[in-house]
Protein backbone atom coordinates (compact mmCIF):
# COMPACT_ATOMS: atom_id res chain seq x y z
CA UNK A 1 0.00 0.00 0.00
CA UNK A 2 1.52 3.53 -0.94
CA UNK A 3 2.08 5.32 2.16
CA UNK A 4 2.57 9.07 0.75
CA UNK A 5 4.78 11.67 2.93
CA UNK A 6 1.91 14.62 3.64
CA UNK A 7 5.17 16.71 4.15
CA UNK A 8 7.39 15.83 0.98
CA UNK A 9 6.32 18.76 -1.35
CA UNK A 10 7.44 21.19 1.29
CA UNK A 11 11.03 19.88 0.86
CA UNK A 12 12.41 21.19 -2.66
CA UNK A 13 15.13 18.85 -2.70
CA UNK A 14 13.61 16.09 -2.64
CA UNK A 15 11.58 16.88 -6.53
CA UNK A 16 15.09 18.13 -7.29
CA UNK A 17 17.11 14.97 -6.50
CA UNK A 18 14.37 12.95 -8.09
CA UNK A 19 14.71 14.43 -11.34
CA UNK A 20 17.99 13.52 -11.12
CA UNK A 21 17.08 9.67 -10.38
CA UNK A 22 17.91 9.59 -7.11
CA UNK A 23 16.23 8.24 -4.27
CA UNK A 24 17.63 9.63 -0.83
CA UNK A 25 17.93 7.38 1.84
CA UNK A 26 20.56 8.94 4.31
CA UNK A 27 18.86 11.16 6.62
CA UNK A 28 20.47 10.07 9.17
CA UNK A 29 23.90 11.27 8.00
CA UNK A 30 22.03 14.70 7.22
CA UNK A 31 18.69 15.93 5.92
CA UNK A 32 17.17 17.73 3.25
CA UNK A 33 15.98 21.46 4.19
CA UNK A 34 12.14 23.50 4.13
CA UNK A 35 11.52 25.67 1.84
CA UNK A 36 10.91 27.97 5.18
CA UNK A 37 14.56 27.79 6.14
CA UNK A 38 15.63 28.11 2.35
CA UNK A 39 12.91 31.30 3.08
CA UNK A 40 14.37 32.64 6.39
CA UNK A 41 18.71 32.40 4.59
CA UNK A 42 17.50 34.29 1.66
CA UNK A 43 15.85 36.90 3.81
CA UNK A 44 18.37 37.78 6.22
CA UNK A 45 21.05 37.81 3.32
CA UNK A 46 18.46 40.03 0.56
CA UNK A 47 17.46 42.41 3.36
CA UNK A 48 20.50 43.05 5.16
CA UNK A 49 23.67 40.78 7.12
CA UNK A 50 25.29 42.25 10.23
CA UNK A 51 27.51 40.76 13.18
CA UNK A 52 24.53 40.40 16.39
CA UNK A 53 25.38 41.80 19.78
CA UNK A 54 27.76 44.14 18.71
CA UNK A 55 26.37 47.09 16.78
CA UNK A 56 23.66 49.72 18.05
CA UNK A 57 22.38 49.98 14.16
CA UNK A 58 19.22 49.35 12.87
CA UNK A 59 20.65 45.95 10.64
CA UNK A 60 22.47 44.57 13.90
CA UNK A 61 19.57 44.84 16.19
CA UNK A 62 17.14 43.07 13.71
CA UNK A 63 19.88 40.27 12.95
CA UNK A 64 20.19 40.38 16.74
CA UNK A 65 16.56 39.72 17.63
CA UNK A 66 16.40 36.94 14.71
CA UNK A 67 19.38 35.28 16.29
CA UNK A 68 18.04 35.34 20.09
CA UNK A 69 14.74 34.37 18.77
CA UNK A 70 16.14 30.97 17.54
CA UNK A 71 17.78 30.60 21.21
CA UNK A 72 14.48 31.18 22.79
CA UNK A 73 12.73 28.77 20.12
CA UNK A 74 15.25 26.18 20.73
CA UNK A 75 14.90 26.45 24.41
CA UNK A 76 10.87 25.82 23.63
CA UNK A 77 11.70 22.91 21.86
CA UNK A 78 13.66 21.15 24.03
CA UNK A 79 11.66 22.48 26.78
CA UNK A 80 14.23 24.14 28.61
CA UNK A 81 13.05 26.39 31.93
CA UNK A 82 15.53 29.51 30.39
CA UNK A 83 16.71 29.81 27.14
CA UNK A 84 20.60 31.06 28.75
CA UNK A 85 20.48 27.71 29.13
CA UNK A 86 20.97 27.39 25.00
CA UNK A 87 24.41 27.56 23.59
CA UNK A 88 24.89 27.95 20.05
CA UNK A 89 27.91 25.62 18.65
CA UNK A 90 29.59 24.83 15.59
CA UNK A 91 27.91 21.45 15.56
CA UNK A 92 27.11 18.60 17.49
CA UNK A 93 30.99 17.66 17.84
CA UNK A 94 32.15 21.04 19.07
CA UNK A 95 29.40 20.56 21.70
CA UNK A 96 31.05 17.65 22.94
CA UNK A 97 34.62 19.14 22.45
CA UNK A 98 33.72 21.73 24.67
CA UNK A 99 32.25 20.31 27.12
CA UNK A 100 35.68 17.80 27.01
CA UNK A 101 38.07 20.54 27.52
CA UNK A 102 35.77 23.02 29.50
CA UNK A 103 34.69 20.00 32.31
CA UNK A 104 38.63 18.81 32.56
CA UNK A 105 39.28 20.45 35.58
CA UNK A 106 36.66 18.56 37.63
CA UNK A 107 38.81 15.40 36.69
CA UNK A 108 41.82 13.98 38.67
CA UNK A 109 43.79 10.74 37.71
CA UNK A 110 42.08 7.70 38.38
CA UNK A 111 38.69 8.95 37.66
CA UNK A 112 36.21 7.32 35.57
CA UNK A 113 34.21 8.45 32.74
CA UNK A 114 31.26 6.08 31.23
CA UNK A 115 30.50 5.78 27.73
CA UNK A 116 28.29 3.50 26.13
CA UNK A 117 29.69 0.82 23.43
CA UNK A 118 27.97 2.37 20.86
CA UNK A 119 29.02 5.64 20.61
CA UNK A 120 29.68 8.08 17.75
CA UNK A 121 33.33 9.05 16.62
CA UNK A 122 31.98 12.49 18.64
CA UNK A 123 30.67 11.11 21.27
CA UNK A 124 33.50 8.82 22.04
CA UNK A 125 36.96 10.89 20.96
CA UNK A 126 36.49 13.70 23.03
CA UNK A 127 36.08 11.72 26.21
CA UNK A 128 38.96 9.06 25.37
CA UNK A 129 41.15 11.93 24.88
CA UNK A 130 40.32 13.72 27.71
CA UNK A 131 40.79 10.50 29.42
CA UNK A 132 44.31 10.24 28.39
CA UNK A 133 45.14 13.62 28.84
CA UNK A 134 44.61 13.80 32.64
CA UNK A 135 45.44 9.59 33.32
CA UNK A 136 41.44 9.12 33.43
CA UNK A 137 39.88 5.31 32.61
CA UNK A 138 37.37 4.97 30.12
CA UNK A 139 34.59 2.74 31.16
CA UNK A 140 32.91 0.88 28.47
CA UNK A 141 28.97 0.04 28.98
CA UNK A 142 28.43 -3.14 27.22
CA UNK A 143 25.48 -2.92 24.42
CA UNK A 144 23.28 -6.23 24.43
CA UNK A 145 22.14 -8.23 21.01
CA UNK A 146 19.53 -5.86 20.48
CA UNK A 147 21.51 -2.58 20.56
CA UNK A 148 20.75 -1.86 24.52
CA UNK A 149 22.89 -0.58 27.18
CA UNK A 150 22.42 -3.44 29.64
CA UNK A 151 21.42 -1.83 32.27
CA UNK A 152 22.39 -4.34 34.47
CA UNK A 153 26.18 -4.52 33.98
CA UNK A 154 26.42 -0.65 33.11
CA UNK A 155 24.77 0.01 36.33
CA UNK A 156 27.32 -1.82 37.88
CA UNK A 157 30.03 -0.13 36.18
CA UNK A 158 28.95 3.19 36.64
CA UNK A 159 29.95 3.84 40.18
CA UNK A 160 31.35 6.32 42.80
CA UNK A 161 34.57 6.65 40.48
CA UNK A 162 32.31 7.73 37.70
CA UNK A 163 32.78 11.53 37.07
CA UNK A 164 30.76 12.16 33.91
CA UNK A 165 28.73 9.22 31.55
CA UNK A 166 28.97 10.15 28.17
CA UNK A 167 25.51 8.51 25.92
CA UNK A 168 23.67 8.73 22.88
CA UNK A 169 20.01 9.08 23.03
CA UNK A 170 19.49 6.94 19.90
CA UNK A 171 22.12 4.81 18.29
CA UNK A 172 23.10 5.74 14.83
CA UNK A 173 23.68 2.25 13.15
CA UNK A 174 21.22 0.45 15.18
CA UNK A 175 18.39 3.08 15.59
CA UNK A 176 17.79 1.54 18.88
CA UNK A 177 16.53 3.92 22.22
CA UNK A 178 19.30 3.90 25.47
CA UNK A 179 17.46 3.56 28.47
CA UNK A 180 18.38 7.12 29.42
CA UNK A 181 16.19 7.01 32.46
CA UNK A 182 17.83 4.34 34.91
CA UNK A 183 20.86 5.46 33.89
CA UNK A 184 21.23 8.78 34.06
CA UNK A 185 19.35 8.16 37.70
CA UNK A 186 21.97 6.36 38.41
CA UNK A 187 24.81 8.59 37.37
CA UNK A 188 23.19 11.34 39.67
CA UNK A 189 22.96 9.44 42.23
CA UNK A 190 26.77 8.30 42.15
CA UNK A 191 27.63 11.84 41.92
CA UNK A 192 28.80 11.97 37.89
CA UNK A 193 27.66 14.37 35.34
CA UNK A 194 25.75 13.54 32.39
CA UNK A 195 25.89 14.34 28.61
CA UNK A 196 23.64 13.45 26.36
CA UNK A 197 24.00 12.87 22.99
CA UNK A 198 20.90 13.67 21.14
CA UNK A 199 21.78 14.24 17.77
CA UNK A 200 19.74 11.11 15.90
CA UNK A 201 17.23 11.10 19.03
CA UNK A 202 16.36 14.49 18.82
CA UNK A 203 14.88 14.22 15.41
CA UNK A 204 12.21 11.74 16.08
CA UNK A 205 9.46 12.77 18.42
CA UNK A 206 9.90 15.78 21.22
CA UNK A 207 12.16 15.70 23.80
CA UNK A 208 11.68 17.16 27.32
CA UNK A 209 14.91 18.10 28.97
CA UNK A 210 13.45 18.69 32.21
CA UNK A 211 11.92 15.41 32.22
CA UNK A 212 14.92 13.72 31.03
CA UNK A 213 17.11 14.86 33.72
CA UNK A 214 20.45 15.39 32.57
CA UNK A 215 23.19 17.85 32.63
CA UNK A 216 24.11 18.53 29.15
CA UNK A 217 22.22 17.58 25.87
CA UNK A 218 23.87 18.06 22.62
CA UNK A 219 22.29 18.04 18.84
CA UNK A 220 23.15 19.42 15.60
CA UNK A 221 21.08 21.67 13.70
CA UNK A 222 21.65 19.60 10.33
CA UNK A 223 20.23 16.45 10.94
CA UNK A 224 16.81 18.41 12.54
CA UNK A 225 16.35 19.99 8.89
CA UNK A 226 17.86 22.79 9.50
CA UNK A 227 20.88 24.22 8.16
CA UNK A 228 24.74 22.83 9.02
CA UNK A 229 27.21 24.71 11.07
CA UNK A 230 24.80 25.24 14.15
CA UNK A 231 25.38 23.04 16.97
CA UNK A 232 23.45 23.81 20.43
CA UNK A 233 24.29 22.78 23.79
CA UNK A 234 21.60 22.87 26.41
CA UNK A 235 23.36 22.60 29.91
CA UNK A 236 21.10 22.49 33.40
CA UNK A 237 22.15 25.95 35.23
CA UNK A 238 24.13 24.32 37.48
CA UNK A 239 26.09 22.30 35.26
CA UNK A 240 26.50 25.39 32.94
CA UNK A 241 28.07 27.17 35.82
CA UNK A 242 30.84 24.32 36.42
CA UNK A 243 32.24 24.99 32.62
CA UNK A 244 35.13 26.73 32.32
CA UNK A 245 35.64 28.85 28.92
CA UNK A 246 37.04 27.49 26.28
CA UNK A 247 37.52 29.19 23.47
CA UNK A 248 38.34 32.98 23.49
CA UNK A 249 38.08 35.80 21.24
CA UNK A 250 35.49 38.62 20.70
CA UNK A 251 31.93 38.93 22.22
CA UNK A 252 32.59 36.02 25.02
CA UNK A 253 34.66 38.59 27.40
CA UNK A 254 33.18 40.69 29.65
CA UNK A 255 36.84 43.22 30.41
CA UNK A 256 40.02 42.78 29.32
CA UNK A 257 43.15 44.75 29.54
CA UNK A 258 46.51 43.20 27.71
CA UNK A 259 47.48 41.31 30.53
CA UNK A 260 43.95 39.88 32.32
CA UNK A 261 40.56 39.24 31.37
CA UNK A 262 37.41 38.33 32.68
CA UNK A 263 34.78 36.37 30.54
CA UNK A 264 30.98 36.18 30.40
CA UNK A 265 28.64 33.20 31.94
CA UNK A 266 26.72 30.82 29.47
CA UNK A 267 25.76 31.00 26.84
CA UNK A 268 27.29 33.74 25.10
CA UNK A 269 30.78 33.06 27.26
CA UNK A 270 30.75 30.45 25.39
CA UNK A 271 30.24 31.39 21.56
CA UNK A 272 33.77 33.19 20.83
CA UNK A 273 33.66 35.07 18.01
CA UNK A 274 30.94 35.66 15.41
CA UNK A 275 28.51 32.82 15.49
CA UNK A 276 26.80 31.12 12.61
CA UNK A 277 24.08 33.83 12.11
CA UNK A 278 22.33 32.48 9.08
CA UNK A 279 22.48 29.32 9.68
CA UNK A 280 21.14 30.06 13.53
CA UNK A 281 18.01 32.02 11.63
CA UNK A 282 17.63 29.23 9.96
CA UNK A 283 16.80 26.92 12.38
CA UNK A 284 14.72 29.02 14.11
CA UNK A 285 12.96 29.19 11.13
CA UNK A 286 12.85 25.03 10.50
CA UNK A 287 11.62 24.44 14.48
CA UNK A 288 8.97 27.30 13.59
CA UNK A 289 8.31 25.04 10.36
CA UNK A 290 8.49 21.51 12.64
CA UNK A 291 6.44 23.17 15.55
CA UNK A 292 3.21 23.87 12.69
CA UNK A 293 3.26 20.41 12.16
CA UNK A 294 0.80 17.98 12.96
CA UNK A 295 3.52 15.59 15.36
CA UNK A 296 1.50 12.78 16.31
CA UNK A 297 0.92 12.09 12.50
CA UNK A 298 4.80 12.06 11.72
CA UNK A 299 5.78 9.96 14.66
CA UNK A 300 2.85 7.84 13.00
CA UNK A 301 4.52 7.87 9.57
CA UNK A 302 7.95 7.48 10.60
CA UNK A 303 6.42 4.60 12.71
CA UNK A 304 4.70 2.85 9.66
CA UNK A 305 7.88 3.33 7.16
CA UNK A 306 9.90 2.15 9.57
CA UNK A 307 8.13 -0.75 9.73
CA UNK A 308 7.89 -1.26 6.01
CA UNK A 309 12.03 -1.42 6.12
CA UNK A 310 12.38 -3.27 8.76
CA UNK A 311 10.11 -6.36 7.71
CA UNK A 312 11.10 -5.49 3.68
CA UNK A 313 14.81 -6.59 4.95
CA UNK A 314 13.88 -9.19 7.26
CA UNK A 315 12.09 -11.29 4.17
CA UNK A 316 15.51 -11.20 2.48
CA UNK A 317 17.38 -14.46 2.33
CA UNK A 318 20.67 -13.81 4.25
CA UNK A 319 19.82 -9.96 5.43
CA UNK A 320 21.23 -9.84 9.08
CA UNK A 321 19.98 -6.95 10.85
CA UNK A 322 22.37 -5.03 13.48
CA UNK A 323 20.05 -5.41 16.26
CA UNK A 324 16.86 -4.40 16.70
CA UNK A 325 16.19 -1.03 15.38
CA UNK A 326 13.15 0.70 16.69
CA UNK A 327 12.71 3.75 14.61
CA UNK A 328 14.08 6.21 11.74
CA UNK A 329 17.00 3.83 10.38
CA UNK A 330 18.21 0.44 9.85
CA UNK A 331 21.36 -1.27 9.12
CA UNK A 332 22.43 -4.72 7.60
CA UNK A 333 24.50 -6.78 5.87
CA UNK A 334 24.46 -9.92 3.45
CA UNK A 335 25.22 -13.28 4.08
CA UNK A 336 28.60 -13.80 1.49
CA UNK A 337 28.18 -10.50 0.12
CA UNK A 338 30.63 -7.98 0.85
CA UNK A 339 29.13 -4.51 1.94
CA UNK A 340 30.98 -2.64 -0.73
CA UNK A 341 29.86 -4.32 -3.37
CA UNK A 342 26.19 -3.48 -2.35
CA UNK A 343 26.75 -0.41 -1.63
CA UNK A 344 28.13 -0.02 -5.19
CA UNK A 345 25.34 -1.09 -7.39
CA UNK A 346 22.92 0.50 -5.08
CA UNK A 347 24.85 3.85 -6.21
CA UNK A 348 24.52 2.74 -9.68
CA UNK A 349 20.93 2.54 -9.66
CA UNK A 350 20.62 6.13 -7.67
CA UNK A 351 19.65 5.04 -4.34
CA UNK A 352 21.63 6.53 -1.91
CA UNK A 353 22.57 4.94 1.13
CA UNK A 354 25.30 4.79 3.56
CA UNK A 355 27.72 2.27 3.38
CA UNK A 356 31.01 1.77 5.89
CA UNK A 357 31.44 2.20 9.57
CA UNK A 358 29.02 5.75 10.29
CA UNK A 359 31.63 7.22 12.46
CA UNK A 360 31.42 3.71 14.90
CA UNK A 361 34.53 2.03 14.25
CA UNK A 362 34.56 0.02 17.66
CA UNK A 363 31.14 -0.84 17.41
CA UNK A 364 31.01 -2.12 14.23
CA UNK A 365 34.46 -4.14 15.35
CA UNK A 366 32.47 -5.36 18.60
CA UNK A 367 30.14 -6.74 16.15
CA UNK A 368 32.53 -8.76 13.80
CA UNK A 369 31.51 -6.28 11.05
CA UNK A 370 33.85 -4.10 8.94
CA UNK A 371 30.88 -2.34 8.05
CA UNK A 372 27.13 -2.15 7.15
CA UNK A 373 24.79 -0.46 4.73
CA UNK A 374 22.68 1.93 7.01
CA UNK A 375 19.06 3.00 5.68
CA UNK A 376 17.56 6.25 7.47
CA UNK A 377 14.60 8.12 6.69
CA UNK A 378 13.23 11.15 7.28
CA UNK A 379 9.51 13.20 7.32
CA UNK A 380 9.61 13.88 3.74
CA UNK A 381 10.26 9.97 2.94
CA UNK A 382 7.93 7.59 1.44
CA UNK A 383 7.03 4.03 0.83
CA UNK A 384 7.60 4.80 -2.92
CA UNK A 385 11.43 5.48 -1.88
CA UNK A 386 11.49 2.45 0.14
CA UNK A 387 9.95 0.43 -2.87
CA UNK A 388 12.61 1.80 -5.51
CA UNK A 389 15.32 0.67 -2.85
CA UNK A 390 14.24 -2.95 -2.31
CA UNK A 391 14.07 -2.95 -6.35
CA UNK A 392 17.56 -1.84 -6.31
CA UNK A 393 18.57 -4.15 -3.57
CA UNK A 394 17.24 -7.32 -5.28
CA UNK A 395 18.60 -6.61 -8.80
CA UNK A 396 21.65 -5.83 -7.08
CA UNK A 397 21.99 -9.30 -5.62
CA UNK A 398 20.93 -11.16 -8.23
CA UNK A 399 23.80 -9.70 -10.47
CA UNK A 400 26.15 -10.81 -7.47
CA UNK A 401 24.89 -14.43 -6.75
CA UNK B 1 50.48 6.57 -25.66
CA UNK B 2 49.61 3.17 -27.01
CA UNK B 3 46.91 1.01 -25.40
CA UNK B 4 48.17 -2.54 -24.59
CA UNK B 5 45.71 -5.40 -26.54
CA UNK B 6 44.11 -5.96 -23.56
CA UNK B 7 43.15 -2.55 -22.80
CA UNK B 8 41.98 -1.89 -25.97
CA UNK B 9 39.90 -4.90 -25.40
CA UNK B 10 38.24 -3.31 -22.24
CA UNK B 11 37.78 0.02 -23.68
CA UNK B 12 35.75 -1.77 -26.15
CA UNK B 13 33.68 -3.51 -23.95
CA UNK B 14 33.25 -0.85 -21.71
CA UNK B 15 32.42 1.60 -24.38
CA UNK B 16 29.50 -0.70 -25.73
CA UNK B 17 28.57 -1.50 -22.03
CA UNK B 18 24.71 -0.22 -22.28
CA UNK B 19 23.53 0.24 -18.80
CA UNK B 20 24.40 -0.32 -15.06
CA UNK B 21 23.80 -3.69 -14.99
CA UNK B 22 26.12 -4.75 -18.03
CA UNK B 23 28.58 -2.44 -16.53
CA UNK B 24 29.10 -4.45 -13.61
CA UNK B 25 28.95 -7.21 -15.30
CA UNK B 26 31.45 -7.19 -16.78
CA UNK B 27 33.32 -5.47 -13.33
CA UNK B 28 32.99 -8.92 -12.22
CA UNK B 29 34.49 -10.55 -14.89
CA UNK B 30 37.25 -8.42 -15.06
CA UNK B 31 37.78 -8.42 -11.24
CA UNK B 32 37.87 -12.85 -11.75
CA UNK B 33 41.11 -11.82 -13.67
CA UNK B 34 42.80 -10.36 -11.43
CA UNK B 35 45.98 -12.49 -10.48
CA UNK B 36 45.48 -13.52 -6.69
CA UNK B 37 47.47 -12.21 -4.42
CA UNK B 38 49.59 -14.94 -1.92
CA UNK B 39 49.31 -14.27 1.83
CA UNK B 40 53.11 -12.98 1.91
CA UNK B 41 52.16 -10.63 -0.47
CA UNK B 42 49.19 -9.07 1.90
CA UNK B 43 51.03 -7.06 4.57
CA UNK B 44 50.69 -4.16 5.93
CA UNK B 45 52.89 -2.20 3.48
CA UNK B 46 50.98 -3.52 0.97
CA UNK B 47 47.53 -1.92 2.36
CA UNK B 48 45.97 0.75 0.66
CA UNK B 49 44.32 2.84 3.84
CA UNK B 50 41.26 4.75 3.41
CA UNK B 51 39.50 2.30 1.51
CA UNK B 52 36.36 0.85 3.24
CA UNK B 53 37.16 -2.21 1.97
CA UNK B 54 40.50 -4.44 2.23
CA UNK B 55 42.64 -3.28 -0.54
CA UNK B 56 46.57 -4.21 -1.55
CA UNK B 57 48.63 -2.93 -4.01
CA UNK B 58 52.23 -4.18 -4.72
CA UNK B 59 55.09 -2.85 -7.38
CA UNK B 60 57.76 -3.89 -8.20
CA UNK B 61 59.93 -2.43 -10.76
CA UNK B 62 61.72 -4.79 -13.09
CA UNK B 63 64.08 -3.16 -15.56
CA UNK B 64 62.66 0.01 -15.62
CA UNK B 65 59.38 -1.05 -16.21
CA UNK B 66 56.39 -1.07 -13.48
CA UNK B 67 54.62 -4.54 -12.58
CA UNK B 68 51.79 -4.42 -10.17
CA UNK B 69 49.91 -6.54 -8.16
CA UNK B 70 46.49 -6.05 -6.75
CA UNK B 71 43.45 -7.25 -4.63
CA UNK B 72 40.52 -6.56 -2.41
CA UNK B 73 38.33 -8.88 -0.16
CA UNK B 74 35.15 -6.91 -2.32
CA UNK B 75 34.18 -7.61 -6.04
CA UNK B 76 33.78 -4.60 -7.59
CA UNK B 77 36.45 -3.32 -6.34
CA UNK B 78 38.70 -6.07 -7.97
CA UNK B 79 37.32 -5.20 -11.13
CA UNK B 80 38.26 -1.67 -11.06
CA UNK B 81 41.85 -2.53 -10.05
CA UNK B 82 42.32 -4.97 -12.78
CA UNK B 83 41.04 -2.14 -15.44
CA UNK B 84 43.99 -0.32 -13.63
CA UNK B 85 46.46 -2.97 -13.94
CA UNK B 86 45.53 -3.46 -17.66
CA UNK B 87 46.20 0.31 -18.03
CA UNK B 88 49.88 0.68 -16.47
CA UNK B 89 51.41 -2.49 -16.50
CA UNK B 90 54.77 -2.43 -18.00
CA UNK B 91 55.31 1.20 -18.05
CA UNK B 92 58.55 3.13 -16.96
CA UNK B 93 58.32 6.03 -14.27
CA UNK B 94 58.06 8.66 -16.49
CA UNK B 95 55.54 7.00 -18.69
CA UNK B 96 53.19 6.38 -16.13
CA UNK B 97 53.77 10.13 -14.27
CA UNK B 98 52.72 11.36 -17.29
CA UNK B 99 49.19 9.22 -17.43
CA UNK B 100 46.54 10.55 -16.67
CA UNK B 101 44.44 7.93 -14.95
CA UNK B 102 41.42 9.85 -14.40
CA UNK B 103 40.60 10.44 -17.80
CA UNK B 104 41.31 6.42 -18.51
CA UNK B 105 38.29 5.66 -16.48
CA UNK B 106 36.40 8.29 -18.00
CA UNK B 107 37.11 6.07 -21.00
CA UNK B 108 35.59 3.15 -19.92
CA UNK B 109 32.47 5.47 -18.17
CA UNK B 110 33.52 4.71 -14.54
CA UNK B 111 34.54 8.62 -14.03
CA UNK B 112 32.24 8.86 -11.17
CA UNK B 113 34.56 6.02 -9.33
CA UNK B 114 37.48 7.83 -8.60
CA UNK B 115 35.61 10.52 -6.89
CA UNK B 116 37.84 11.30 -3.63
CA UNK B 117 34.45 11.27 -1.81
CA UNK B 118 33.72 7.29 -2.50
CA UNK B 119 34.83 4.70 -0.53
CA UNK B 120 35.47 2.08 -2.69
CA UNK B 121 39.14 3.51 -2.80
CA UNK B 122 39.89 3.56 -6.03
CA UNK B 123 40.49 7.11 -5.39
CA UNK B 124 43.00 5.87 -2.23
CA UNK B 125 45.04 3.36 -4.95
CA UNK B 126 45.51 5.87 -7.39
CA UNK B 127 47.27 8.03 -4.49
CA UNK B 128 49.20 4.94 -3.20
CA UNK B 129 50.71 4.02 -6.55
CA UNK B 130 51.24 7.44 -7.37
CA UNK B 131 53.32 7.55 -4.20
CA UNK B 132 55.38 4.12 -4.88
CA UNK B 133 56.12 5.41 -8.18
CA UNK B 134 57.53 8.99 -7.76
CA UNK B 135 60.11 7.53 -4.85
CA UNK B 136 61.54 5.62 -7.04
Amino acid sequence: MFQPSPWRADFPAIAALQRQHQTYLDSAATTQKPQALLDALSHYYGHGAANVHRAQHLPGALATQAFEGTRDKVAAWLNAADSRQIVFTHGATSALNLLAYGLEHRFEAGDEIAVSALEHHANLLPWQQLAHRRQLRLVILPVNDLGHVDLEQALQLIGPRTRLLAISQLSNVLGTWQPLAPLLAHARAQGALSVVDGAQGVVHGRHDVQQLDCDFYVFSSHKLYGPDGVGVLYGRQQALALLRHWQYGGEMVQLTDYQEASFRPAPLGFEAGTPPIAGVIGLGATLDYLASLDANAVVAHEATLHQHLVRGLADREGVRLLGAPQVALASFVIDGVHNADIAHLLTEQGIAVRAGHHCAMPLLRHLGLDGAIRVSLGLYSDSDDLQRFFEALDQGLELLR
Amino acid sequence: MSLSAEASQALESFQQARGWEQRARLLMQWGDRLEPLTDAEKTEDNRVHGCESLVWLVAVQDDGQWRFKAGSDARMLRGLLALLLVRVQGLASDQLMGLDLSAWFTQLGLERQLSPSRSNGLHAVLLKMAELVSNR
